[in-house]
């Protein structure tokens, strides 16, 4: 009998916490099926949420994906190496830099390609300056399913500037195909790095802002700080990475643990959740996280800057992919929303025979039904918000 | 004129009537354009811009020609009749308040001696009819929308009484309209300011607890976009949510005018030398001035959670304005 109660308990929930739980929830008896999406605004696309409410108490929570499944694996199979990259670009659509670099290295990996360093560094300050412009959406959405509006508006200032200049580099604002196998698609135009360094000088006082309007709301604190504790024995068993796992207290940054593209050379520290007003791992813990990411990626940006050796964007790669190595690599980077790992299989074609992403995402998504039971609907939003998933990288 | 005086009486209640809707009317439109504004800036974006030209002045107006014009939709599962009705619920409970909101000296739809307690009681309503419109709808969004709102009320309507009765034991009336005469000449005869600071922080829970009243950030619980979807009207569209919204922003200016009225002086000037300028211009100004603090409010705060609602109202206000009321009580007896 107490095995079968404690066998029970769900993932991330304390005996007794789960116990003061049921005697809410059971004495009413009667549930309530919910289905949260995939059209509401809180579910940052196409998620839906089959909830089981008692009241407004979240009894269960089933997360059901695909409504943006896009075969990017299926429909890597069947077109050449290099055009599968605009394919990489839109699976994680707010950080298409950090998606294309995961799946650039994988084939120079493949090939054992090495590219000169002034195309890696140039790799790290897009894939940063993305990485930027991707947290002011997660933060400002997150904002947004509070009920604060106005913090969604100042970061997309922000963001705005960013896509303006990763524009003038790429020429398109979201989906860029500018990381290249062997290279990048085409040098810096004149006066960029100057106008990135502008950037970061505009971007520096903007955290601070931030922080004034939103991160040590009162009303933010009480609806985030104690929601939602993702403990880091759930995080680590459903493979929760990047910026979730690092506030659940897991010090693992895939750019100082295993690092590519010379992050080895950067100085950063990865941010954790401290637990400062609440337990580790809470969702506030998962919002500040991301605040003090981008001033590292802004610390990360300025070294970039500093260093940057001259160097021709394109290395001399074989003019088509005829003849591919056989073999299969597995490279893992670390985009904004956790561990991008790329899986590729060559059977020597001009083809990939099978390719895997890996996404932070949905791992994070799949972890939701382990420490989002005996919330209120209210906090769920909180908590499916502060996960920060964007759906086309869960779908693929 | 052989007209009898009952007809006469009438005749000017109906005109009086259509006078307030018109202004009602008036006022939701030119509220919504302005609170686009005051969002937009808020934000650093410049909000509607070209209907009409001048910082697109008429485009809360398009807007509702649109909405007028959309297709009546009722979902097939709803409850009819109660769909229909709920919009015009909410509407008179809003329309119902303006009977006594003393615009100038005389210009009052009727002084009633019972005048805050009246106001108390049929802002009430728009809950009844919010309460109808949840559950209507067949909808389960619109339903928790709904029981929030009703949670809602009874911790809201406490305190805002509670805090109402600090200016009634003042004046030691209930009419309107009395409690504006004995608040004449200058700012510092204001209820607000005697009986300093018990009345200030009976204000500051009123304006508080109104905010929960009409649902608005950080207490737009019922409605909460981003939770609901929008809550109780999440199934209307066209007139029916024309008047939904019509209804919210005549609410705002109810409990604004309220506010202004019994804390504020109402159409008193602040000063005796302005009391040139009519009435209606200060009572106006007032209730626009807090109607626009409710605007800065809500583009600024997160949303509270419904039981962090209770927790404040139940908690923190409640306590708050009954020892503000025997303070005030005391305060009158002894000082006078």
């Amino acid at each position: 009998m107490m095995e079968t109660k404690e066998l029970n308990i769900p993932l991330g929930m304390t005996p007794e916490r789960w116990e003061k739980f049921n005697l809410v929830s059971r004495a009413s008896g009667e549930r309530m099926t919910l289905q949260m999406g995939p059209q509401h605004p809180a579910t940052h696309g196409v998620l839906r949420l089959e909830l089981e409410t008692d009241g407004e108490v979240v009894t269960k929570v089933t997360p059901y994906i695909g409504y943006l499944h896009r075969c990017f694996e299926k429909m890597a199979e069947s077109v050449t190496y290099p055009q599968i990259i605009p394919y990489a670009d839109r699976m994680d659509y707010l950080s298409s830099m950090n998606m294309e670099l995961g799946y650039v290295l994988a084939v120079e990996k493949l090939m054992g390609i090495e590219v000169n360093e002034r195309v890696q560094t140039l790799r790290v300050l897009v894939c940063e300056l993305n990485r930027i412009g991707s947290h002011c959406v997660a933060l400002g959405t997150y904002g947004l399913d509070l009920g604060a509006w106005t913090p969604l508006l100042y970061l997309f200032q922000a963001r705005e500037h960013i896509l303006d200049l990763l524009e003038e580099l790429s020429g398109a604002r979201m989906l860029f195909n500018y990381i290249r196998i062997g290279g990048l698609a085409n040098d810096l135009p004149n006066g960029w790095t100057d106008k990135v360094r502008e950037f970061c000088d505009f971007m520096a006082p903007k955290i601070p802002e931030l922080n004034d309007l939103l991160s040590y709301n009162k009303i933010f604190i009480e609806r985030t700080a104690n929601v939602g504790v993702m403990s880091p024995e759930v995080a680590i068993a459903y493979g929760v990475t990047g910026p979730n796992l690092r506030a659940s207290g897991v010090d693992w940054d895939m750019r100082r643990d295993a690092p590519y593209s010379g992050y080895e050379n950067y100085e950063f520290e990865p941010q954790l959740g401290r637990g400062e007003f609440g337990q580790v791992g809470d969702c506030w813990d998962r919002y500040i996280v991301r605040v003090r990411e981008m001033d590292e990626s802004l610390k990360i940006i300025r070294q970039a800057l500093d260093r940057l050796p001259d160097g021709d964007v394109k290395e001399k790669i074989p003019r088509s992919f005829g003849k591919m190595p056989v073999g299969e690599v597995y490279i893992s980077t670390e985009a904004p929303r956790g561990e991008l790992g790329i899986y590729l299989v060559s059977d020597g074609t001009n083809k990939p025979y099978r390719v895997k992403a890996r996404s932070g995402a949905y791992c994070a998504v799949s972890a939701l039904p382990a420490f989002s039971v005996g919330v209120l609907i209210a906090d769920l939003v909180a908590i499916v918000a502060s996960i920060d998933i964007v759906l086309g990288e869960v779908d693929r | 004129m052989n007209i009898p005086q009952p007809y006469l009486d009438l005749a000017i209640k109906i005109v009086y009537l259509v006078g307030v809707l018109l202004f009602l009317t008036v006022f939701a439109l030119l509220a919504v354009w302005f609170e686009r504004k005051v969002s937009a800036h808020v934000q650093d974006r410049l909000g509607p811009m070209e209907t009409g030209k001048w910082h697109g002045w008429s485009q809360t107006i398009a807007d509702t020609i649109k909405l007028l014009i959309k297709e009546d939709i009722i979902p097939i599962a709803a409850d009819k009749k109660l769909f229909r009705l709920a919009p015009y619920v909410v509407f008179i409970g809003s329309l119902a308040g303006f009977a006594v909101l003393p615009f100038a000296a005389n210009l009052i739809g009727s002084d009633l001696n019972i005048g805050v307690y009246y106001v108390i009681a049929v802002t009430s309503l728009v809950v009844i009819g919010i309460l109808m419109a949840g559950w209507a709808s067949n909808n389960k969004w619109a339903l928790y929308g709904a029981m929030r709102s009703a949670a809602q009320m009874v911790s809201y309507e406490i305190p805002v009484a509670l805090s109402l009765l600090i200016p009634v034991i003042m004046a030691g009336t209930m009419s309107m309209e009395q409690i504006v005469h004995n608040q004449a000449g200058g700012f510092w005869n204001w209820y607000v300011f005697r009986t300093f600071p018990f009345s200030l922080v009976g204000f500051v829970i009123y304006f508080w607890a109104s905010l929960a009243e009409t649902n608005r950030t950080p207490f737009d619980i019922p409605e909460a976009e981003s939770e609901l979807v929008a809550g109780y009207h999440v199934e209307y569209s066209g007139m029916r949510f024309a008047i939904f919204f019509l209804a919210e922003y005549g609410n705002m200016f109810v409990v604004s005018a309220i506010a202004s009225t019994v804390f504020l002086g109402g159409w008193q000037a602040p000063f005796p030398f302005l009391e040139f300028i009519p009435g209606p211009f200060w009572f106006i100004g007032k209730a626009m001035t807090l109607v626009l603090i409710q605007m800065w409010i809500r583009w600024t705060l997160p949303r509270l959670r419904v039981d962090q609602l209770m927790h404040v109202c139940w908690k923190i206000f409640l306590p708050f304005s009954f020892a503000n009321l025997l303070l005030v009580g005391l305060w009158v007896v002894l000082v006078g």
